[in-house]
Formats: structure tokens, sequence, C-alpha cells
């Protein structure tokens, strides 16, 4: 069930996200020190560490919404570290945040329709010159966009606005929207936090449904168990740095893991 | 360049710079752009004239020139009531507006907006009470004595840049080397964290508006002494208050002093070479460019 | 009902959805993408001088003008100030918010001072005259006079409103709302959030150079003088009275404000000799200044507020309006 051990072989240039040597300083701190990690085509990582290790942050520069101080990142094999983050979608990169953004004013809908990408209703002008267009095309995305709601079971809901839903139907929405933008990668941070255990299990459905469908995901999860159901190789990051990286059993028996990480819970 | 030119630049450039240090000030602490500010500076300069005259009904001895100046002793007490009385009506339009408008936790947007809702008002009472008729501290011609190098200036001017001068130096001294201007930086880093490390953030925000009002005030007197006393003086500055806060960098009382000098001397060369009644477009000019090429400003940390 | 009363009542609504005008364009500015716009009487003005430079009749002593249909006057006018707050929006929307409120109160500035200066172009202080006015062969029948011009204005004024809600609705209104809701989403889905206000800016600017080009032809003349301050802050008080973020309440605020205005013209000067109007002017800024204040603190979603935009598409779902009360509905 699990494509584990030996990836998929990817494009031509080598795997199809790659960050060497990043480096992302706030002020003093440095968040994330001389980190690398690779995604290959349909894998999926598991990236864990305690609190504050840096995952989020390397998420973060990997998504484009933060750029790194040094570095290099590369999706397909184009070296993008400095670049925008809205141009990261059309690169194939999709993203959720560990908390939750959905347009709380919006209907749940709208905002899984927010994730479409390249509409011609996007241009002021074309909604004047061609609303036969706009509204064709509209009426796909909804169709795709009410089909995502019904694949993370949010269909009842589509017309309340985003804030009324809980905080593991907002994981769920944020997961149908960046699903709208059919990214070859996903980048899920914390997709299982405060989850109550049947939406958890829908969750962890999904996730592997994207992943049999073909898409590369990076997780940053700290619940090992679903960490272990899902990923056939797990990075374990601390302090901004690569601590190891292997498949889930050997990564929890790793005693310098069990130190940094594990080991400060069983304390 | 006419030496003139330049004596006239730094004149203007000091009651701008003063202006800019308290638009800085609220800018990087209070962290809105403060288009009421202007108003200080036209409240200043009426609330010193009222005072003067009170003094000089008082007693008419109070009115005879000192020395080489133009006003007597009645303008040195009136400023340091009219200070007072433009930093304590700074304080209650915090009280009234920017104070309620925190609570409520409105975008910093609505508090610009708060700002030029005030500024309207403020400068419209001042119409309203003295007319939109200009006034003087002193009728008194001055002679303007010659520097050397073909610079002149009258007693006044020499005065108020001196005293310009020495209010940045205090200011400057007070910000890096006292309890409150260490207070100041800290809220300015990051008001929260500010908060939590103990800093009183409230009396941080007084000292900001009674720090912006008074040397507004005093700039608003200089402004009347060297020139004229209008209800729209205050509100006229504000492109080039604004021009030297930016160009100087948020938050750097230096960098708004040394701005404010540039502002000054640019408008005396764009007069020479274009014409007084373009001296205004002089500030947007500068301001465009400084927009384009350096945003953060000369002394400013770029975001 | 006497002729002079309607034509009274006629002109002073037409002259009411002029600012109607203004407040709309204003309203897809702030109220639909939160830009803060200091300048609103800079843009008007350039709306105003470049329509009326190019449809009044040739002038000896200026440039210009070029005896153009009015209709084109009006077109140039929008495509002027849109293309004038695309340069300032491009200039500081990168930037921190209130430098474009800095940036726009330098642009009325200065164009009050071109207004001013620039004799051989927009005539000095004295301005422009003869702009030629809609239905000018009708001008000896009062009535019919305003009513048409009115009628012009009605027509501006829901075509105007139409398309702007058309837009609201449709895709792209909807990322605009999502860049105002949360950007850092909004441009992880891969929306341009720069480029969208800048479009919603100058749209916004083009239709308050619209505003002023209307404005100018159904008044007859310009000066600099009308283009003060006081007129930004106007369109502001409407627009906040109105709701900010409705269209409806935009052109409701203008009509209120402007009555507001004009009445208490007339409620002050009486209370004041005439040697102390000069005063009274002052007093109403005052006060209208006070109330924006007050608004601000007291009601700062105006009249009508904001209220729920959804995409057209989906309009004929109609989600229950009032669902934030109730507890989170259960997964079904
Ligand atoms: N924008 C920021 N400015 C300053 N410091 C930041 C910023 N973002 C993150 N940090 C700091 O960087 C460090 C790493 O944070 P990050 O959110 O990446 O950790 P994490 O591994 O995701 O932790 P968690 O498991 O708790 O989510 C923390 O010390 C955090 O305080
Ligand atoms: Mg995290």
């Amino acid at each position: 069930m699990q494509p584990v051990a030996d990836a998929p072989s990817d494009t031509p240039h080598g795997p199809l996200v790659e960050a060497r040597d990043l480096v992302k300083q706030f002020g003093g701190l440095r968040a994330v020190d001389h980190m690398s990690i690779a995604l290959h085509r349909g894998e999926m990582v598991g990236l864990i560490g305690p609190n504050g290790a840096g995952k989020t942050t390397l998420f973060n520069l990997i998504a484009g919404s933060l750029n790194p101080t040094s570095g290099s990142i590369r999706i397909g094999g184009v070296e993008v570290a400095q670049e925008r983050p809205e141009r990261r979608i059309a690169r194939g990169i999709g993203r959720t945040f560990q908390i939750p953004r959905p347009f709380a004013e919006m209907t749940v809908l709208e905002n899984v329709l927010t994730g479409s990408q390249g509409q011609s209703g996007e241009r002021i002008w074309t909604n004047f010159l061609q609303p036969g267009r706009v509204a064709a095309e509209e009426r796909q995305a909804v169709e795709k966009a009410r089909a995502l709601l019904d694949f993370v079971k949010l269909s009842g809901l589509e017309a309340e606005p985003a804030r009324v839903l809980s905080g593991g139907q907002r994981k769920l929405l944020e997961l149908a929207r960046v699903l709208m933008a059919d990214p070859e990668t996903i980048l899920l941070d914390e997709p299982a936090a405060g989850v109550n255990p049947t939406l958890l299990e829908l969750i962890i459905d999904r996730v592997l449904e994207l992943n049999g469908q073909g898409k590369s995901i990076l997780l940053i999860e700290h619940n090992m168990d679903m960490v272990a159901r899902l990923c056939g190789r797990v990075v374990v990051m601390a302090a901004g740095k690569l601590l190891t990286e292997g498949a889930p059993d050997d990564v929890s028996r790793n005693r310098t893991v069990i130190e940094a990480y594990l080991g400060e819970v069983a304390a | 360049m006419n030496p003139q030119l330049i004596m006239d630049g730094l004149i203007a450039g000091a009651m701008i710079g003063l202006g800019a240090i308290g638009i800085t000030l609220t800018y990087s602490i209070l962290r809105f752009a403060n288009f009421a500010h202007g108003e200080m500076i036209s409240w200043g300069a009426y609330l010193a004239l009222a005072a003067s005259s009170l003094f000089g009904t008082l007693s008419g001895a109070l009115l005879k020139p000192i020395g080489p100046f133009s006003f007597g002793w009645s303008l040195p007490l009136a400023v340091l009531v009219a200070v007072a009385l433009t930093a304590g009506l700074a304080l209650l339009v915090d009280t009234l507006l920017f104070g309620l408008l925190r609570k409520h936790r409105s975008a910093i947007i609505i508090m610009v907006m708060a700002s030029f809702g005030a500024s309207l008002a403020l400068r419209s009472l001042l119409e309203f009470i003295f007319t939109s008729k200009p006034v003087y501290f002193s009728k008194a011609l001055q002679i303007a004595l010659p520097l050397g190098g073909g610079l002149r200036a009258t007693p006044d001017q020499m005065l108020a840049l001196a005293i310009a001068a020495l209010l940045v130096i205090a200011v400057h001294i007070l910000l890096t080397r006292t309890a409150i201007g260490r207070s100041m930086r800290a809220v300015s880093e990051n008001q929260q964290l500010a908060g939590v490390a103990g800093i009183d953030v409230r009396k941080v925000i007084r000292t900001v508006w009674v720090l912006g009002a008074g040397l507004a005030c005093i700039a608003g007197v200089m402004a009347g002494l060297l020139v004229q006393i209008r209800p729209y003086m205050g509100f006229d500055l504000l492109l080039p208050l604004f021009a030297a806060a930016i160009l100087g960098g948020i938050g750097s009382v230096p960098g708004a002093m040394l701005a404010g000098l540039i502002v000054g001397l640019a408008e005396a060369l764009g007069v020479q070479l274009i014409g007084a009644e373009w001296r205004a477009a002089v500030a947007f000019i500068i301001l465009v460019f400084v927009l384009l090429l350096r945003p953060q400003g000369l002394f400013g940390r770029a975001e | 009902m006497s002729v002079e009363l309607v034509a009274y009542v006629a002109f002073f609504l037409t002259m009411a959805l002029t600012y109607a005008v203004m407040c709309l364009g204003l309203n897809v500015q702030w109220g639909q993408t939160g830009l803060f716009n200091v300048g609103v009487a800079g843009f008007v003005a350039i709306g105003a001088y470049v329509s009326a430079l190019l449809t009044t009749p040739d002038a000896p002593d200026r440039f210009g003008g070029f005896g153009l249909p009015i209709l084109v006057g009006w077109l140039g006018a929008a495509l002027a100030t849109g293309l004038a707050s695309f340069l300032v929006g491009w200039l500081t929307i990168r930037l921190r918010a209130d430098y474009l409120a800095i940036a726009t109160f330098g642009v009325a500035v200065t164009v009050q001072l071109v207004a001013l200066n620039l004799q051989s172009v927009t005539g000095g202080p004295f301005g422009i005259g003869f702009i030629p006015r809609p239905f000018a062969n009708l001008a000896g029948d009062p009535l019919a006079f305003s009513l048409l011009n009115l009628g012009v204005l009605i027509v501006v004024v829901v075509l105007l409103y139409l398309a702007l809600e058309h837009l609201l609705r449709s895709p792209w209104g909807r990322v605009l709302r999502a860049i105002r809701e949360d950007e850092t989403a909004a441009l992880a889905l891969g929306k341009n959030a720069t480029r969208f206000r800048l479009q919603a800016f100058a749209i916004g600017g083009a239709i308050m150079g619209l505003a002023g080009a209307t404005q100018a032809h159904f008044v007859g003349f310009i000066a600099p003088d009308n283009y003060v301050p006081l007129l930004t802050f106007q369109v502001w008080a409407m627009l906040i009275v109105g709701g900010s973020g409705n269209n409806r309440g935009a052109i409701l605020g203008a009509v209120l404000v402007w009555g507001i205005w004009a009445a208490s013209a007339g409620a002050i000067a009486s209370l004041f000799p005439p040697d102390q109007q000069a005063r009274a002017a002052a007093l109403r800024i005052v006060l209208i200044g006070v109330g924006l204040c007050a608004i601000l603190l007291l009601r700062p979603r105006g009249i009508l507020g904001e209220e729920r935009v959804v995409s057209r598409h989906l309009a004929r779902l109609k989600p229950s309006h009032r669902v934030a009360s109730r507890p989170t509905p259960p997964d079904s």
C-alpha cells in the first residue's frame, strides 16, 4: 500500500521539488538552518520535528510565502527561490496552512472556487465582452468545486459562510480549495491537528486517495501513527536542521530522534 | 547658486524638519500617517499669538523688543504656554478620537481617515475663531545682517535656526539616552512585545503626542514669526512634512531633520528655477522619487 | 408643484448624482479593495479639466479646446484619470498601506497647483467656461432642460451601478474579496494581489474622472476652487454614511449628505449676520468633520453597511444570511 524506499523516477532534471541548503533568518533567529529536502514524483513524505523546529517555515519557503535568506529551491528543475508567492501555484505547488485560512465571509463553495486557475472572468473586460464564455467557465468551475466538496464531505454546507465551519472542517475546506487548482504537489501542514477521530479518518483516507491519484505530498504531522500509515519516508528536523531521514519505523527507533523529539514526549 | 537661496531653504527646511519629527514619531510608534499633524503647527502658532497678546496687554513692557529681535519677552513666555496647550490639544484629540479607535481595534487606515477628519475640523475651527485673514506676531521690519559669503539673515532667522538645531539634538538625546526613549524605541519595534516586557505603552503614546505637538507648535511659531500666521499654514506644510518623514526614513529623528532641510533647500531651488507658485510641487516630486527609488528612506530599514 | 420647485429638485438631484458617481468610484477603491484615497478631489479635477479641454470650442488664449462631442470628453476624462490612478497605484500599492494615502494627497495638491498655475492649459484661477451642456438647445425651457439633465445623470448612475455589480459578482470580484479577506491565502492560490488592487484603484479613479466630467458639463464652468480638499472630504463622508462596500449605500449616502450639506448652508447662514458668513461656512465644515469622526467611532459600517456578495452563478442558492448566530451546523 505504501510506495516505500525506492521512489519512482522523476523529471529528467531530478526530483520534483528539491530544496538545498536553505537558510531563513528572522532577526537573530535562524529558523531554517542549511536544510535540504527532496520530494519525488508520486511520493508521500512526512516532515516531523519538535515544536519550533522550523517545519512550517520550511513550508513557507517552498510554497513561496517567504523568500529564503540563502539556498536554492528547484521545482521541476527550475530555480524559484526568489520568485513571488503567487507564481508558485502555476509551478504545481499547492499548500494548506497550519492554522487554516479560509475566506471567512465568503461561502464554502466560493472559497473552493477561488482555487480555480486561469478563469477568463478574472479579467475585467472579459466579463463585459464575453459574458457567455465567463458563465460557461464558471459553470464548469462550480461543478468541479461541488465534486471536491463532496470529496471532503462538505457538500451540505456549500452555501454557508466559511466562518461557521469547525476547525476540522476548515482543514478539509482548505484541502478542497487547493485541489481546485490541480497542483501536482501538495504541502499539508498538520492536516490532522485538532481534528476529531471521525474527521481524522476521513482526512487520512482522502490524503491516501490523492496520493493514489499520483499527487506528490509533503506532510507535516505530529501524529506519528498517522505518519507511519501514510508515508514511506520521513524527514526529521530539529532546530532548523535536518536531523535524519528514513523509513518511519527506523526513524522512530533512532536515538537522536527520540532525544530531540519523541524523548520530550516520553519525559 | 544664489547664497540667499541657501539661507531661505535652510530656514524653511528647519521648520519642515521640526514638523516631520512629529510625523515620523507618530508613524513609527502609533503606526499611522497622521494628517492632523499640520493642524498642530497652525494651532501652536495661533495659541502663541493669543498668549503673547494677552501678556502684552498685562504689561506693555513685555512687548519691548529684546535686543536685535523683532519681539519682546511676551513671545518666549507665550511659546511656553502655547507648547503646553498644543500638547494638551494633541492629548485631547487622542483621548476623544485615536485612543477610542485604538480601543475598538480599528484598522490603521481608519485611523488615517479619522486624522483626515480631525484635520479638517481643527483647521476650520481656527478659521471660525480667527477668520482666514493672515496675522503677524510683529509688524516690525527687520534688517538682514550680512554673514559673509553673500549670505544674509535677520536675527530672528538666525535664532530660529539655532533653536531648531538645539531641539533636534535634545530630542535625539532623549530618544537614545533616556529610559523613556528606550521604551519608545521598544514600542516602535514591537508594541505587543514591549507591553509584555513591562513597558508602559500608554506613557509612550502620551510622550509621542506631547513631543510631536510641542515641536509642531515651535515650528508654527517660527513660521508665524518669519512669514505669517494663517489657518492653512499647517495644512500647506503637510506634503513637505510627509515627504521629509519618508525621505528621512520612518522613525528616524535625525533623518527627519536632515530630510526637512533637503526638502526646504529643494523648494528654495525650485522657487528660484521655476517660480514661487510651484513651490508645493517640489515636495511631491521628492516624494515620488523616494517612493520610486528608496521607499525605506535615507535612514530607514527595508521591510 | 410649481415648475420652479420641480426644476430646483431636478437640479439638486442632478448635482447629488454627480457626487454619487464619485462615491461609486471611491467605493471600488475603498469599500471593495481597502485602498485609501485622500486625493479624490484631484482625480475628479483631472476628469473635469480633460473633458473641458476636449469639448470646449477653440480658445485663442489657451491650449485647446478641441470642440469634440461631449461623450468623447467623458470617455477621455475616464481614460486619463484611470491612467493617472494607475500610475499612482503602481508607485505605491506595493508599499505600506498609508503611502498610497500620502501619495494621493500629493496628487490632489499638485493637481490643484497645476490648475491654478498652468494658465495656458487650465485657464488659471478663473478656470474654463463655456463647457458644453447636454441639451443646451433646450436651455430656454428650464423644466425640460433640468429634467433631461437629470435623466442623463440617472442613466449614467444606473449603468455604472449595474456594471459595478456585474463586476463584483464576477470571478474578478471574487478574487478581490478573497484578497481583502486574507492576502496570504489568496497569494498561495496564485492570485496576484498587487495586480488586482491596482486594477481596482484604476477603475475607481476612472469613475471619479467621469464624475468630474459629468459635473463640469452639468455646471458649465470649472475653476480650481471647486477641487479643494473639502470635496475629498465630502465624498468620504457620503460613502461612510451610506455604507462603504455597498454600491446602493454609496448612492444613498451621496444624496443624503448632499442634502444635509445644502440644507445646513441655509440654516447656519441664517444664524450669522451677513459680515460673518465666512465664519459660518467654516463652522459648517467643523461640524461635518466632527460628524465624520463620530460616524467612524459609532457606526463605522454606515446606514446600509456592507452587504454579503455572492458570485452571480451561485446567487440562486440563497444562503441563510443569519447562520452566523446559529451553532456550527452538523457535518452532513
Ligand atoms: N515570521 C516570523 N518571524 C519571526 N520568527 C518566526 C516567524 N515564523 C516563525 N518564526 C520562528 O521560527 C521558529 C520555527 O517556527 P516554525 O513555525 O517553522 O516551527 P514548526 O516546526 O512549524 O513548529 P510547530 O510544530 O509548533 O508548528 C520558531 O522559533 C518561530 O518562533
Ligand atoms: Mg508548524
